[in-house]
Parts: C-alpha cells; structure tokens; sequence
C-alpha cells in the first residue's frame, strides 16, 4: 500500500481536547487514505476513543481543523459525520438486542412509505431486507437468518451486523474501537477478513486494538498516540512489533523516518 | 412521524439466500410464540370455570366479560406502550378517574356539550402525559417516581373535581353509549368480515410483494392457516355477541360499544408499533436507548410521545368505565384498576424490561384476569380468592418473562 502518495481522504490538524485538568488530545494530527487500514494504538488513557469520538462528530474539538476530501467541514454531531460517509462501529456496538438485524442496520434511516399522506408513513420492509441480504452476502458475513434478533446471534455475528450497518450508506471512512476485544479466535478471524474485504472495496478503515498482532495482521499502517499527542507513524510490512511497542511505552523515539512531520501543515497552529 | 431521506444503499449483485432457520421460524409463528402461554392457560381457566358452572362459557356471560375488561384493557393498551420503552406508568388508574370527573363535572355541572365534555377528559389525559413525560425525558427523574406522585396526585385532583359531590351521576346518552351501546347485528358483521379481508388482502399482499421481489416466501398452507385462524376467532366472537342473550321478551344482542372500542385501540396501536418508524424506534427505545440515540433517533421525544399516549389511554379507559357504569365517583380509578392493567400486560407478554411486547398482550392478559374475576364471581367466591389467584398468575408470568430474558441473555454472548 503506497498509500502516501495520495491525498488522505480525512485529515485531522492540531486537534486538542481538554476534560477538565486531563489533557486528552494536544495538538494531534491524523489522516487515513482511501484503501488503507490504520492502526490506531496506544496506551490505556493516550487518547485514542477521544480521538473516534471527535471525528465521529461525538465530541467537539477544542481547537484544531477537520478536513474531508480536502475541504474544511464542520462536524458538531454524528449526524453531520454520517452525512460525509464516516460511520462508526462502536465498542459496545450499539445494536438493539429486540430488533432484527435488518431492523438494526437501518435503524434511525428506515425506508418509508406514505399511507395516508401527511399522516401515516408505514416502513418499507421489502427493499430494507432485500439490501440487507445484499450487504450481508456481499462482506460473507454468516448469519443464520437476517431477520433474527440480534440477541440470538453470537459475538462475531454481532460485530459484523455492526460493521455492515457502517458500510451500507455508501460510507468512505469506518472507525472501528475496538473490534475483536471481545471476541474469540475463529470470530476474531471473521471479523479481520471482514475488514480486509472492507479495504478492497476502497474504503479507509481506522482499528483501535490493542492486541498488536491484530494490528500487524490486517494494518497497513500504523499511528501512535501516546499521552495525547501524536507519536510514530509505522508502515506495517517495514517495522516489527518491539519497534510499534517501544513507541507506545515511550521507551525509544525517532524510530522512524515518517514520524510526525509528514504532513504539510502541522506547525501552524498551536494552542493552549 | 416524518422519515428521514437517504441515499440508497449502494446495490451489487444479489445474492438471495433461503434459509431454512427462517422458514422453521415462521412455521412456529402461527401463533406468536410468545402469546402461546397466556392462550393455553385462558383454555385451561375456562375448562375449569365451565366444569364449575355452566353459565361461565353462556353468551351472556362471556359478552359480560368482554365488557367488564374493556376499560381496564384499554388503559392496559396504554401500559404497553410505556413498557415497550422500559418504563412504568403508576399513575394510569387515578389518572382514568380524574380524566372521567372532569368530563362528568363538565357534562352535567356546567352544562358542556357531551361531545366537547368528553373531549376534554381525553385532553386532560394528553396533557398529564406531556407533563409527566417532560419530567422524565427532560429532568431525568425516573419514571417510577415521576408516576407515583402522579398516581397521589391526580387522586387528589379527582376528589377536589368532584367536590362535596362526591358522586355525579351519568345518564347522558351519548356518554352512556359509549359504553353501552349494541351495534346492530348486520353492523358487527359487516366491521367484522372487513376486518377479516383487511388482514387477508395484507397478507396476500405481502407475500405477493415478496415473491415478486425473489424473496422467501412462508408456505400457502401456512398463509390460509394464518388467515382462517383470525377469520374463526373475529367471527366467532361476533357470532357469540350477536346471539340473543336477553332472558326476556325484549332481544339484547349486537357487539358493545366498550368491547369495538377496546379491540379498535389495540388493532390500531398494533399498526403503529410494528409498522410505522414511530413504533420501530419505540421498540428501539426500550432495547438500547444508548444505541437508539445515536442512531439519530430522538429518544426524548419518543418518550414523552409514548407517556403522552399511555396517560391518553388511561383516560380513555376512565371514560368507558364512567359509562359502563353510570357513574363517576371518589373511588373511580383506585382499587385494583391500576394493577389489573399493569399485570394484564405483563400476564399477555409483555416484557417489563422493555422492547418486547404486543398491544394484543392487553387483550390476552385482561381475559386471563377478568375471566378469573367473572368465574369466580359465578362461584361466589370471595375477593380474597380472587386476589390470591390473580396475583399468582401475575407471578407466573413475570417469572416466565425474566426466565426467557435470561436465556436471551446466556444465548446472545456465546
Ligand atoms: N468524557 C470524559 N470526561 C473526562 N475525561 C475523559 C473523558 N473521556 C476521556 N477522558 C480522559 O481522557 C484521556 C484519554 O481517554 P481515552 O478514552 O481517549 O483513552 P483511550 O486511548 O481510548 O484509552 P483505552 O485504551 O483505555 O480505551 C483519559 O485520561 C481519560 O480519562
Ligand atoms: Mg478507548
């Protein structure tokens, strides 16, 4: 993946972010490509879900600038982020238990249909499943029925209703905190070689994992946060495990060429 | 309820796949599984209440049971809704007293129009849930607390309605109607055929959509089964209201007014829990309200609207109690009214976790209850019974309830 060469399709610059006397972000940048799978890593507490949260339109930046394909854009809530294309797959999910998986995928964007007009609109179930069994056959996602309610699904399955629910809205960036935290070796398979195939289709997908062979094994590239701030930047077929780890521990630095300085115009603004 | 627009989702090749799991699902769901517990324990009750006296299972007496629940169900209709989101309404019974007084106060003190009477009572109902919806949605105080001050409350407001009254009787005749009045036989049938096509034309409907769209599609056998099993219980029922029930010269016969408006609220919430977006993100409320939000939903507005309803019903009910019983009292509301509307629910299947349930749930559990009360009423048997015999059925059904949560609950994280 030489994917430097291109322009990224989301930049973050200078971002900080303050909690109270926590620091949580200062003066971060970030970008992801079109095509390419990052690797977000870091301690407990560097900053990383602060960081998702803040592109997912959760959390609103102290300072800092948000660009979407080149373009400045205001992201004040998640709705403003689903507007460019950028969903996210949150730790805990976010799927209702009672509903059906393709009552989840389409939750809070439901197909309707006018019954009696200005007054009844019914929801339109026929295309909702029939783009659902689409997506779902599309990602190979193995789930026994898409009308089941997710609570009768497994671990991995549910995790993947989540990943498809992020990718069916013709979504260009997908944030993922944490995918196989929870999970177990055949599932966590699954959900690799989902994102993998997320990837072929050309989008950018940001992983948050700690498990650094996770990382190595589906990451093309890799940024560390380590106490808010930016630290290396690894491509992962030219680095090794000890060098990535060194970087999150703090216990080496510069172990790279292409660090921090890398983008064009991180220098410009500093805050606080 | 406006829909949001979106970009279709991006469309490649289909892949159909027929699953078996789905095809076995939908051949168990005949009948809603759920409600399969409550429909064989009404059998059992009934066997054994006609085994005990043979008037039980009479036209008289099972259109009298309908009647009697109609209210009390009504209000119960309400009651689902709040727990669909995961909530609970204590103040539904008073609520259905104080509503039912102000139309009384207003229809025969001051000499208000019946009609705008009656719309006032159902106002005052929409209005308490707006104001004690706002307290929970927006102030975050739960609604547990919310009601039960509610429940003190609007009983105080009943007594100050009514004054030193104390009781006002009705004998308008539209309110009387309300409750009281027989559809003529040709009428109940016509509503009921109707009814009947309308379910068969949606569900032919349906499966022709889907088979058009390559689809799975549930077998034909299943389709007539599912139509001739409504079209049996509408029908009979109606045959069994039509029936001549009087015991003398003058014929008493036709469906009650109280009973086409009962069934009528829950045939219509129904609609709009399970088909409209308003009633998907009810159930997505009380599923995952976290989730629900950031999905995009507003959760607040769904759950003040859902307190809205459920103290509309609860007036509603008040209403149809006042009429079926000509009257509206101090005691209007109180009693066991509340918690028979809250246990029919939950004795019907609805969950009180929230996110799972029916608005038929209503019907189901007000028959369980009330056929309890009316049989052992034939029996002369004592409220003490009643009480214990309601309150263990009550038991059973929360216990099945959380005992198939916490299956859902070792299954859902393997
Ligand atoms: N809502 C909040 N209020 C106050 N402090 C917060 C909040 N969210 C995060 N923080 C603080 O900001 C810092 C960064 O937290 P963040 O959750 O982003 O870390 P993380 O890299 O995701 O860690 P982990 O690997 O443990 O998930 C922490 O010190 C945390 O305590
Ligand atoms: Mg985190």
């Amino acid at each position: 993946m030489s994917a430097t060469e291109r322009k990224p399709i989301l930049e973050m610059h200078g971002i900080s972010k303050r909690f109270g006397a926590v620091q949580a972000l200062s003066d971060v940048d970030f970008e992801v490509y079109l095509g390419e799978v990052l690797g977000l890593v870091g301690d407990n507490g560097a900053g990383k879900s602060t960081l998702i949260k803040i592109i997912s339109g959760a959390y609103h930046a102290d300072a800092g600038h948000y660009l979407f394909d080149g373009r400045e854009v205001a992201v004040n809530s998640p709705r403003d982020a689903t507007a460019l294309g950028i969903e996210t797959v949150y730790q805990d999910l976010a799927l209702c238990d009672n509903l059906d998986v393709v009552a989840n995928l389409y939750l809070g964007r439901e197909r309707t249909r006018t019954l009696i007009p200005g007054l009844v609109k019914i929801i339109e179930e026929i295309p909702m499943e029939q783009e659902a069994n689409r997506i779902v056959s599309e990602l190979h996602i193995r789930i026994p029925s898409i009308r089941s309610q997710v609570a009768s699904l497994s671990g991995g399955q549910r995790q993947s209703a989540a990943v498809s629910r992020a990718v069916m809205w013709n979504s260009k960036v997908v944030l993922l905190d944490e995918p196989t935290a929870a999970l177990g070796v055949e599932q966590t398979h699954q959900v690799k070689e989902l994102i993998r195939r997320l990837r072929d289709r050309g989008l950018g997908v940001v992983v948050i994992s700690h498990n650094l062979a996770d990382v190595f094994d589906v990451c093309d590239r890799i940024i560390v946060l380590r106490l808010g701030k930016r630290g290396a930047t690894f491509q992962t077929n030219t680095t090794n495990a000890e060098q990535v780890v060194a970087a999150i521990t703090g216990a080496e630095f510069g172990v790279t060429d292409n660090g921090k300085d890398k983008t064009p115009d991180n220098a410009s603004h500093s805050d606080r | 309820m406006k829909s949001v627009e979106q970009t279709a989702p991006r469309s490649v090749e289909a892949g159909e796949k027929t699953d078996a799991v789905s095809s076995l699902r939908s051949s168990l769901s005949l009948v809603d599984i759920g409600s399969l517990p409550v429909i064989l324990g009404l059998i059992v009750i009934a066997i054994i209440f006609q085994i005990a006296n043979p008037n039980f299972l009479s036209p008289l007496n099972l259109t009298n049971l309908m009647v009697q629940i109609s209210a009390v169900g009504t209000m119960s209709v309400g009651i689902v809704l709040v727990l669909l989101i995961g909530e609970i309404d204590l103040s539904v019974g008073a609520v259905s007293g104080f509503c039912a007084s102000i139309m009384a106060v207003l229809s025969v003190k001051n000499n208000v129009p019946t009609p705008l009477a009656i719309g006032a009572g159902v106002l005052t109902g929409a209005a308490i849930g707006l104001l004690q919806g706002f307290w929970f949605a927006k102030l975050h105080v739960p609604s547990f607390v919310v009601t039960l001050a509610g429940f003190l409350g609007w009983q105080g407001a009943l007594l100050y309605a009514l004054g030193s009254t104390g009781t006002i009787n009705l004998n308008d005749a539209l309110i009387v109607g309300l409750a009281n009045y027989r559809l003529p036989v040709w009428l109940g049938w016509l509503l009921g055929i109707l009814f009947v096509g309308l379910y068969a034309f949606g569900i032919v409907q349906n499966r022709r959509q889907r088979a058009h769209a390559n689809m799975h599609v549930d077998s034909l056998t299943m389709m007539i089964g599912r139509v001739a099993l409504m079209a049996v219980g509408v029908l009979a029922a109606i045959a069994l209201m039509s029936v001549n029930r009087s015991f003398t010269d003058v014929p008493i016969q036709g469906v009650p007014s109280a009973v086409l408006i009962f069934i009528g609220f829950i045939v219509v919430f129904d609609f709009i829990t399970k088909r409209t977006q308003f009633g998907r993100y009810v159930f997505a409320v009380g599923g995952n309200a976290d989730a629900a939000r950031r999905a995009g939903i507003n959760v607040e507005r769904i759950r003040i609207v859902v307190f809205v309803l459920g103290s509309t019903l609860a007036a509603c009910g008040g209403i149809l109690a006042g009429s079926r019983l000509l009257a509206v009292n101090q005691s209007s509301g109180s009693g066991d009214i509340l918690l028979n509307s809250i246990a029919a629910a939950v004795i019907g299947g609805t969950s009180l976790f929230g996110g799972r349930g029916s608005t038929w749930a209503a019907l189901l559990g007000a028959l369980v209850i009330g056929s309890i009360s009316n049989g052992m009423d034939l029996l002369a048997l004592s409220s003490s019974i009643k009480f214990m015999v309601t309150g263990a059925v009550l038991l059973l059904a929360v216990t099945l309830d959380a005992y198939a949560r916490s299956r859902r609950e070792a299954s859902g994280r393997s």
